[in-house]
């Protein structure tokens, strides 16, 4: 049991994907314009990574070697598509917002990822765990920088505005203050949490 | 007996340090300074303090308290990076706008890369995108000089806001052209930033600089130009369309940011030929931001671009060895 909290906690810490292993940098960049998008990507992506992670484990030993890639796409297709059917139809502002990212979850590296890296090579629920813990560190890292660019950009938290009428420094909002939060915070990260 | 030092050669050291040529670039600063007072007043003086305050303070608290390194405060760079930072922003800038200006200058594009000598980008001109960028309310609304003492500023566009406005609104380039004399662009009558401000008086700056041999003048002169024969083909083309050349050459920050900004030791190429290739890359981008970009200047963009490339272009241009044929 300690084992699998322990691989849930790697996600978040020692292979957070973010801060560490430098996946998934295109939602990373592109969502994160305000702390609720970050986390809804995030959550999207969690949602995701463990049922394909749980399929393709399951699936794994029956799937020709030379095939595998177009199979674990299509499984991680499917489960896209029924996220994003879901999200049209429950959160119908969210998935607006989000839009052309929901269906590019496909090609995200850390699902694919995590699928090649760990999934293949494991048990269903080790890899259910994983999947979680990686997610989880995901939806933190989505979230933390969503923050500090809606904090700094619009001068808000979770869309409560703090500085009244004034505008924030728009340049977080845009791409240049993705960059510069997501190595600033990089940095942190790797001095203070990340202790190998 | 002294002791014998032994060490590699060169023996011959030259008086120059990074200090003195830093002061030498203060003191051409100084008639643009000056100039900018006169015609702007003591909110410009408040403007400059606390340019120049907060990226000194900066740099030093960052050696001290982040680095924990000796202070490289001495080398006078922080205190050019805050003439410079304030020379590029309206009078009418909140303080809290400018010491934002000062974080990101000093801060991020200096600080971070590992302080003087490692950044890739001017440090001035970054913070001043920067802000161009997040405060698009306060950085783009100029005020036209009012003098030493005063009272009421009026605010309005420079003239390359205004053109541009005026050709979205349809009027051609020569009716707008019209309300500008040459002899104002030359010695300042004009909304700008400070440093736009007083083209004779950067100029007077930038010939002390090559006086003193601390800048070279080919980066300027192949910016200078570039500048002008492109505007001169387009302006060929079409003059009802495009600005004329002498207007671009006097008009924005161009004379500020290819004396100043472009020759900076740090971020611009090592050799001749390099350094006309910076050059023509600035003059040439700057026009075509002016021309056809959706802002109406282009100089400071344009600088940052060209000093992205220049770890290129130092290895397209090689400096000859010293010694060699």
């Amino acid at each position: 049991m300690s084992n699998k909290l322990k691989m849930i906690a790697d996600g978040l810490v020692r292979n957070n994907p973010t801060f560490v292993l430098l996946l998934g940098m295109c939602p990373t960049l592109a969502t994160t314009t305000s702390a609720i998008n970050g986390l809804s990507m995030g959550l999207a992506t969690l949602f995701v990574l463990v049922l394909s992670n749980m399929a393709i484990s399951a699936i794994a030993p029956v799937v020709p070697d030379k095939v595998h890639i177009p199979v674990y796409i299509v499984v991680i297709a499917t489960f896209v598509t029924l996220l994003q059917l879901l999200m049209q139809a429950y959160t119908p502002a969210m998935y607006e917002t989000l839009g052309l990212f929901i269906p590019l979850i496909v090609v995200n590296c850390i699902v694919l990822g995590r699928a090649e890296a760990f999934a293949n090579k494991h048990g269903v629920l080790e890899s259910a765990c994983d999947g979680l813990g990686v997610g989880i560190g995901f939806t933190c890292s989505l979230t933390v920088l969503g923050l500090v660019r809606e904090i700094l950009g619009s001068g808000s938290v979770f869309g409560y505005n703090f500085i009244g009428g004034h505008d924030g420094m728009l340049a977080f909002v845009m791409a240049p203050g993705a960059f510069l939060c997501l190595g600033y915070l990089m940095v942190l990260f790797n001095k203070y949490l990340k202790k190998d | 007996m002294s002791k014998l030092i032994v060490s590699p050669s060169p023996h011959i050291h030259s008086k120059d340090s990074t200090r003195s040529l830093m002061r030498d670039v203060v003191i051409a600063l100084i008639p643009a300074v000056i100039c900018s007072v006169v015609f702007y007043g003591w909110q410009e003086l408040l403007v400059l303090g606390v340019s120049v305050a907060s990226c000194v303070l900066l740099e030093w608290a960052i050696t001290k308290y982040m680095l924990k390194q000796p202070s490289t405060i001495g080398d006078l760079s922080a205190v050019i990076t805050g003439i410079l930072l304030a020379l590029n922003v309206p009078y009418t800038t909140p303080w809290w706008v400018i010491v934002i200006g000062a974080v990101v200058a000093i801060g991020v594009a200096k600080m971070t890369f590992g302080g003087l000598g490692q950044n890739i980008w001017n440090p001035a001109l970054v913070g001043r995108v920067f802000l161009l960028v997040s405060f698009p309310t306060y950085m783009t609304t100029w005020s036209a000089p009012k003098g030493l003492f005063g009272a009421d500023a009026v605010t309005g566009a420079t003239p390359l806001g205004a053109i541009q406005e005026g050709l979205m609104s349809g009027a051609s380039v020569e009716e707008l052209t019209s309300a500008y004399n040459y002899r104002d662009l030359l010695f300042a009558n004009l909304g700008g930033s400070a440093g736009e401000v007083c083209a004779l008086a950067l100029l007077a700056g930038f010939v002390y600089l090559c006086c003193r041999k601390v800048i070279k003048p080919w980066i300027t002169l192949s910016i200078f130009a570039t500048v002008a024969l492109t505007s001169l083909i387009f302006w060929g083309i079409d003059p009802s369309r495009f600005t004329d050349p002498v207007f671009n050459l006097l008009t924005g920050g161009l004379v500020l940011g290819a004396c100043f900004m472009a020759t900076d030791y740090v971020t611009s190429p090592m050799s001749l030929w390099g350094g006309v290739v910076f050059g023509v890359g600035i003059g040439f981008l700057t026009m075509m931001i002016r021309y056809f970009g959706s802002y109406p200047e282009g100089v400071s963009f344009a600088i940052l671009l060209m000093n992205s490339v220049v770890p290129l272009l130092n290895m397209w241009f090689k400096q000859k060895k010293f010694g060699r044929k």
